[in-house]
């Protein structure tokens, strides 16, 4: 209990929450890497599960893919891309977007590919084009499962950025690492405890998000499509 | 590969407590998730609660935990304990919410017709609803076991041996071939799980494809709403299959 005491005495200490290195500082780079991540892996993965999804070709190669890709450790992809790359920021980026990649690609692949085939072939028999009934029935019935996989895979990132202050980077895990290089165990504590409300309240906000952009044809009491 | 050749018993060495660490908590993990799955389809007080703090407990970061159990389990920080501890709890986070999704959807005529057969509870358990939930159990099982492989490796930034030291010894000492080493062997050991919990499952549902000849348009009826008849199964699966662990 006193390490936790130690932990919460760390994070009320004003001296903590200014400079370069206050918990602000350390919770934009947290939320900055998390962004930059998530805004490649979004350009990356919706479009090429929309297409997968809409056409039907190639979903095993997703699914396959997707599934290769989970199987890949991040910390020795971002290992291996700063041996490779340097130090910097790329490395470690490029190794979170792997790991964000696959609940986007198979969120958007399945959610696109569920949507009853009745509904798609209605859209086209009512005179729209191949890109309407994509943008006007198959999106918007298809966004709960595709919003599902994203805020999947923003948590993943979220929880994962921590490791790149490893690498010299900073973020809320520049606590951890730094607490574990001088034995200070209520820092390191404090760092995770940070990550995981910093968790916690990002999945609240996308939680919320993706409720309010639900159709409310999606949430009527009746058969769902 | 040279350093492979001069390594190879400390690879072997570390990929042997990967494999306690991922697999221990699978194992644990679906022992007591089924029975509570169970408990809980149906209930009325039971089923929100565990839902809820699944979901809740599936957002608590995975180094969080490694870090916060060694204070409540009174254990070292570098204990391989603490993963299996975390992972187990990721487990059951996964396998509790869409097992009762599984056992809710249940096709009722199928359950009366094994009541009015003779079936006593526990038998008709065993005997007709743990095998119709067996597909969306193996799903589950297999993101579960591919995402413990992978979340293994970060315990090793706060020193808990695995694979993962491989990467950051390798990093330390700017060896390329030791990362790599690390990541194959991982992927493999992924891989070859996945492909025996995945002939696990094709062997548990044999019922599922005999006399599919014959049982055509059932057989596509049962497809659309999900394996096994379990209605609300493929939406279960889909949840299943789009979520991976917070890492």
């Amino acid at each position: 209990m006193n390490l936790f005491a130690q932990a919460a005495q760390f994070l009320t200490d004003p001296a903590n929450w200014a400079g370069p290195t206050g918990i602000p500082v350390r919770l934009l780079e947290h939320v900055g890497y998390s962004a930059l991540t998530m805004a490649i892996a979004l350009v990356v993965a919706v479009p090429l599960g929309l297409w997968v999804g809409h056409t039907g070709r190639g979903g095993g190669v997703v699914v396959g893919l997707a599934g290769a890709l989970r199987s890949l450790p991040t910390l020795g992809l971002l290992t291996l891309f700063t041996l490779l790359m340097g130090l910097g920021l790329m490395p470690p980026i490029l190794a979170l977007v792997l790991l964000a990649i696959p609940p986007i690609l198979s969120g958007t692949y399945s959610g696109i590919a569920a949507v009853s085939p009745a509904l798609v072939d209605s859209a086209r028999s009512m005179g729209m084009t191949e890109s309407q009934t994509l943008l006007r029935v198959e999106i918007p019935v298809a966004l709960p499962v595709i919003l599902g996989g994203i805020r999947n895979a923003a948590l993943q990132v979220l929880a994962t950025v921590t490791i790149v202050a490893y690498i010299n980077l900073g973020g809320l895990g520049r606590y951890l690492i730094d607490g574990l290089a001088v034995r200070d165990y209520s820092r390191m504590l404090a760092s995770v405890v940070l990550v995981a409300v910093l968790a916690l309240a990002a999945d609240a906000v996308l939680a919320l998000f993706q409720r309010l952009v639900t159709s409310p044809g999606l949430t009527l009491t009746g058969d769902r499509p | 590969m040279n350093w492979l050749a001069n390594n190879w018993s400390s690879v072997l060495e570390l990929a042997g407590s990967h494999l306690v660490q991922s697999v221990v908590p699978v194992v644990i993990g679906l022992l007591v998730s089924v029975p509570l799955a169970r408990a809980a389809a149906g209930s009325r007080w039971l089923r929100p609660v565990l839902v809820t703090g699944s979901s809740l407990l599936y957002t608590i970061p995975s180094l969080t935990l490694f870090v916060v159990l060694p204070l409540i389990l009174g254990t070292q920080i570098t204990s391989v304990g603490n993963v299996v501890v975390a992972l187990t709890l990721y487990v059951v986070a996964i396998l509790v919410r869409s097992c009762v999704d599984a056992f809710e959807s249940l096709d009722r005529d199928v359950l009366q017709a094994a009541t009015a057969m003779g079936y006593k509870p526990v038998r008709r358990f065993f005997g007709v609803e743990l095998p119709l939930a067996v597909p969306v159990m193996v799903a589950g099982l297999r993101v579960a076991t591919v995402s413990n492989i992978s979340m293994v490796s970060v315990g090793a930034v706060i020193g808990i041996q695995s694979l993962g030291t491989l990467f950051t010894d390798g990093l330390r000492r700017s060896i390329i071939s030791e990362i790599v080493v690390g990541i194959v062997a991982t992927v493999v050991i992924a891989v070859v799980l996945d492909q025996l919990l995945r002939l696990l499952g094709h062997a548990l549902t044999r019922w599922q494809r005999t006399g599919a000849g014959a049982r055509r348009p059932a057989e596509r009826r049962r497809d659309k709403n999900g394996p096994g008849g379990a209605r609300g199964g493929a939406g279960a699966l889909a949840t299943v299959e789009s979520g991976g662990a917070p890492a």
